[in-house]
């Protein structure tokens, strides 16, 4: 177990989360997401020099790769200013009183007049190539982590589909309102950055004014140790991810410092020759370097000195100088690279390695890295500077949140990247708002949670469990109808049972609002017993099927009562023996044969009472 | 300075502060560090903007404000730049004339300039240096809803000067707004053997997402590649960025205040696109002209749109004010109210010579149909076909300065400005 303490971890978290307002923030349009989309158009961005006349480096960056943005929108959700093709309209007041409702609740200290900035995103997120973003206020404490600042901004549009020439959006999430908030970097261990996040977010959805559900909320989490550069990771959905992220990138920067040691006890400094070696490859039976080939591609061959071993050495499971540069090459339009720590293999030779160890001059000690393809200069460039950055550490650089690890996206950005927004005027704050504001700042967390304990008769630990999941709302829509059932099984039915339901493989994401209530209707409608709901879910996931179909299939069609009596009585009048014997004694047996056939059309208190009625009449 | 006045400008003034500056702002409680930035000129005197270190720009109420330090060396502002050279390719001749297409913002004055060398051009849009070599001149540096009749001949002289000077086309960088009336004018007011090619931005160059980048690209493109004379309008065809459309000056329209396409041919197809760097003719037309050069506008001449209740003393009082030209936007096929026929006629008589367009855009009027039309015809209105009314206004300007028989000039077709021919599609 590594130490963070030792290691000098410091993390810094980003929360992002989406408000629950009815328009976005420079539009009228609805904040809804939708499935069909009418409209679809082109664009390429390219990188604009900032007020202080310097180029972005990630936005250089992605330029470079020369992709085409693919964007598709409907008339339900956007309008020409989310395409980019008429001026956004006046800031949403109603963002900007939750974006201020929130920085009073932390005590941060609000600014005097709001500037909306763009911040250059020329990834195609942003069909503008920035992202709209003000700075509300500075300062403050979350739980006794030091706020750095509050912004309110605009979320991104949704990457549908992406390859190496195209790129697609839909422009549905594009210019929904979002509070940012950073915090100071923390020398907390992962499991306390996760309480942290879990807290603020509580903390956001008290206030009943930010939007619920998965992607609702986003945490970016920066993530540094000692002697190396900050790494930024984007884009953690959930909390138990949040947890296994960190710990996989500080084990990740552990391990390219533990590279970096290695290294400088062998090399003071970075050597390379790079050569073309098309001419060795002509008949390789690599298919990759032949349709590179064929392709009108070439190959190239890096030699470093010093480097043998080291781009295939594990310090940690999974973590390799070689892995890097082929995450990293990827973003160039390259499948990766080959490197001699794994070669002879994928097709590749010992002769033609030696063809080209004998070109480069290669030495003992030395490494080669292959590339085939077209244009692979940038790529090249990219890969020597990634080196020169392995003899030092950790590099500064943008990663993705792939599942509970990370992956190599771009280079930070600076704060070049920042320009006033000049088609939107600065803000005021005037002192009656704020006044306004804080005369009606919503409850605390803890409040909440004992309203909701009252109100629905649930205890304390249940309130917090709906309250912490996807389906609060959901909730007491259903609570509020469906009063034939217990609020503290809607609870455990939509915590627990919907994530051991997840757990065990099904996809609970096509289970819509909609699809859900109406199950809980029909139990409510005392069709069918409560105790069935987790099979007709499954069920209903995996035949993409509706509450009723689900009920036909399982056989679950409710019995009549007097159907159910003839059965009762059936089991009782066959079992006549035993209940004489043992008296009330025998209902735990009876009751359970009568549930091996009624287990899921009947529920199970109905027929407990009409056993026990029947026992004391037989005994 | 910078925007700031009142009582912001004499707080700074105070410390001595300058917009630009590296400073440390002290207030009651706290402190903020970064640089004072330019503030709108538009904005209250209240307030002082300072572009924080993560690059946000926030506005501190100056009743907070205790003190400005200045930080010594930190204030230094570079401009990313890359060395190019001319490569023998075809030489294009750039002449800015404002607007936000080729320029850039100066954040140290907050305002617009234009881009001043090729290297500025070919930093920015490194696809130029590959299609041409380019020769940029600023000629003015205005909003187009700024030009006047005067603009339009310097920009005329500019153009037929350039023609001399051995480069295989002329772009125009222009503010969108009045784009196509200066297409208009100069489609009359010079004649040369080469494309000149107008092409501007619907969404400012300071982004990412701006069109002026493919705009300029395909814009360069039809000038160093085509063949065909006369003058042009390089803009999106769709909202998507793939294809650019080039319309004849003389029939070309902005139809939208802000989309990509918003200009659009009238009662014409584009004559061609540019796509992927190639030209894709869409009309083969004759547009070659003898080379002139005739740059002169009348200044006493109006465009006006005629709505129900339209008040006649407008026209006398232009005709009072020595109006020698008047081009009417009517209704429909040609028609302005009857109680306008008397000034009218009467502005006729003085020797105003006024003119007939539809309000519809598209069509073109037709005056003997109706009484009205053909009363107006009869009183000596001259219906202009399918002119645009804004193309109208410009050649009548033109012809009314450089030409004797101004009548005969405004029924003739010059520059494509009018076609005998409506065709279904």
């Amino acid at each position: 177990m590594l130490s963070y303490k030792d290691l000098n971890v410091k993390i810094g978290l980003e929360i992002h989360q989406q408000l629950a307002t009815e328009k976005k923030l420079f539009c009228s349009c609805k904040s809804i997401e939708i499935e069909k989309h009418e409209h679809e158009f082109f664009r390429r961005l390219r990188p604009t020099q900032s007020e202080l006349g310097e180029y972005d480096p990630a936005a250089l960056f992605e330029f470079k790769k020369g992709r085409i943005i693919r964007y598709i929108a409907s008339n339900n959700n956007s309008c020409l200013v989310e395409a980019d093709e008429e001026p956004p309209h006046d800031l949403n007041s109603e963002a900007l009183d939750i974006a201020l409702t929130i920085a009073m609740l932390v005590n941060s200290d609000i600014v005097d007049e709001v500037h909306a900035m763009r911040k250059i995103v020329i990834d195609g997120s942003n069909t503008t190539g920035f992202q709209r973003t003000m700075l509300i206020a500075l300062g403050g404490t979350i739980d006794g982590v030091t706020i750095q600042s509050i912004s309110l901004e605009e979320d991104a549009a949704k990457i549908i589909d992406e390859n190496e020439k195209i790129k697609s959006y839909s422009l549905d999430r594009l210019g929904v309102p979002l509070i940012e908030i950073s915090l100071e970097p923390v020398t907390n261990n992962a499991e306390e950055v996760a309480l942290l996040a879990l807290k603020i977010g509580r903390l956001l959805r008290a206030t009943k004014r930010v939007a619920r559900g998965l992607g609702t909320i986003r945490q970016d989490v920066n993530i540094s140790i000692a002697n190396g550069n900050v790494v930024e990771i984007k884009g953690v959905q959930r909390l138990d991810q949040l947890k296994d992220v960190i710990e996989y990138e500080v084990k990740r920067q552990h391990g390219l410092m533990i590279i970096a040691d290695m290294l400088k006890e062998r090399i003071d400094h970075l050597d390379t020759v790079v050569k073309d070696v098309t001419s060795i490859f002509i008949d390789s039976k690599s298919k990759i370097i032949i349709n590179a080939i064929k392709s009108n591609g070439n190959i190239k061959a890096i030699n470093i000195k010093g480097f043998a071993g080291m781009l295939g050495f594990e310090p940690y499971q999974g973590i390799r100088l070689g892995k890097e540069l082929g995450e990293m090459v990827r973003s160039y339009g390259l499948g990766g690279i080959f490197h001699s720590d794994e070669l002879p293999a994928y097709g590749i030779s010992e002769e033609e390695l030696n063809k080209v160890r004998e070109i480069l001059g290669t030495e003992k000690e030395d490494a080669i890295i292959l590339i085939a393809g077209k244009n692979v200069e940038d790529a090249i460039n990219a890969i020597i500077k990634r080196l020169e950055e392995a003899l030092k550490g950790v590099p500064a650089e943008t990663r993705a949140a792939k599942g509970n690890v990370t992956v190599y996206s771009r280079p930070r950005p600076g704060a070049a990247r920042m320009y006033p927004e000049t088609d939107i005027a600065p803000v005021v704050i005037r002192k009656e708002l704020l006044e306004q504001i804080r005369s009606n700042l919503p409850k605390g967390w803890d409040e909440y949670i004992d309203e909701l304990s009252s109100k629905y008769n649930i205890n304390r630990i249940q309130a917090e469990k709906i309250f912490d999941s996807e389906y609060l709302n959901l909730f007491e829509r259903i609570a509020s109808t469906c009063k034939n059932i217990q609020p503290s099984f809607i609870v455990s039915l939509l915590t627990e049972s919907m994530t051991s339901i997840e757990r065990e493989g099904y996809d609970i994401s096509i289970l819509t609002d909609d699809k859900l209530i109406s199950i809980f209707n029909i139990v409510n409608e005392q069709r069918i017993a409560k105790e069935s709901i987790v099979d007709i879910i499954k069920i209903m996931i995996n035949n993409r099927c509706s509450v009723d179909e689900a009920i036909k299939n399982l056989g679950l069609e409710s019995i009549s009562d007097a159907a159910l009596k003839t059965i009762i009585e059936k089991i009782i009048r066959d079992n006549l023996e035993i209940v004489k014997e043992k008296g009330d004694q025998s209902f735990n047996i009876l009751m359970g044969k009568a549930m091996d056939k009624l287990r899921g059309k009947v529920d199970g208190k109905k027929i407990s009472i009409l056993i026990k009625e029947k026992i004391s009449q037989y005994k | 300075m910078h925007g700031y006045r009142g009582k912001a400008l004499e707080l700074l003034y105070r410390f001595n502060a300058y917009a630009g500056e590296h400073v440390i702002i002290e207030l009651d409680s706290k402190r903020y560090e970064g640089i004072i930035m330019p503030r709108y000129e538009s904005a209250d005197d209240t307030h002082i903007v300072l572009k924080l270190k993560n690059g946000y720009n926030i506005g501190i109420s100056i009743d907070r404000i205790k003190s400005i330090k200045s930080i010594e060396g930190k204030n230094q502002i570079k401009i990313a730049e890359v060395e190019r050279e001319d490569r023998g390719l075809s030489k294009i001749a750039m002449i800015s004339t404002g607007g936000t297409i080729a320029s850039k913002i100066d954040y140290r004055t907050g305002g617009v300039r234009a881009m001043l060398t090729a290297k500025e051009l070919y930093d920015a849009i490194p696809e130029l240096g590959e299609l041409a070599d380019i020769y940029p001149e600023v000629l003015f540096s205005e909003y187009s809803e700024n030009l006047t009749f005067r603009h339009w001949s310097m920009l005329a002289e500019k153009i037929y000067e350039k023609s001399k000077e051995g480069y295989k086309g002329i772009v125009v960088t222009h503010g969108t707004d009045t784009m196509h009336y200066t297409a208009a004018a100069l489609s009359f007011a010079v004649s040369i053997n080469k494309p000149i090619v107008l092409v501007g931005a619907q969404r400012s160059s300071d982004r990412p997402s701006s069109d002026a980048a493919t705009n300029l690209i395909a814009a360069t493109t039809f000038a160093s590649k085509s063949d065909l004379n006369g003058v042009f309008v390089a803009m999106h065809d769709s909202i998507s960025d793939d294809t650019i459309a080039i319309h004849l000056g003389t029939r070309v329209r902005k139809n939208h205040t802000s989309r990509r396409d918003a200009f659009k041919s009238i009662g014409i197809k584009p004559i061609a696109y540019v796509r992927n760097g190639e030209i894709i003719y869409n009309l083969r037309v004759e547009t070659r002209r003898e080379e002139y050069i005739l740059p002169k506008f009348e200044d006493k001449v109006a465009l006006l749109k005629y709505h129900p209740n339209m008040d006649a003393r407008l026209i006398e009082y232009l005709s009072e004010l020595g109006y020698k030209g008047l081009v009417l936007e009517g209704t429909g096929l040609g028609h302005v109210s009857k109680y306008l026929f008397n000034s009218i006629e009467d502005a006729i008589k003085k020797g105003m010579i006024i003119c007939m367009t539809s309000q519809c855009i598209y069509g073109r009027v037709r005056m003997t149909v109706y009484e009205t039309g053909r009363d107006l015809l009869r009183i000596g209105v001259l219906p202009l076909d399918d002119m645009l009314p804004e193309v109208a206004l410009a050649k009548l300007s033109w012809a009314l300065a450089n030409k004797e028989d101004v009548k005969s000039v405004m029924l003739k077709n010059i520059a494509m400005e009018m076609s005998d021919r409506s065709l279904v599609d």
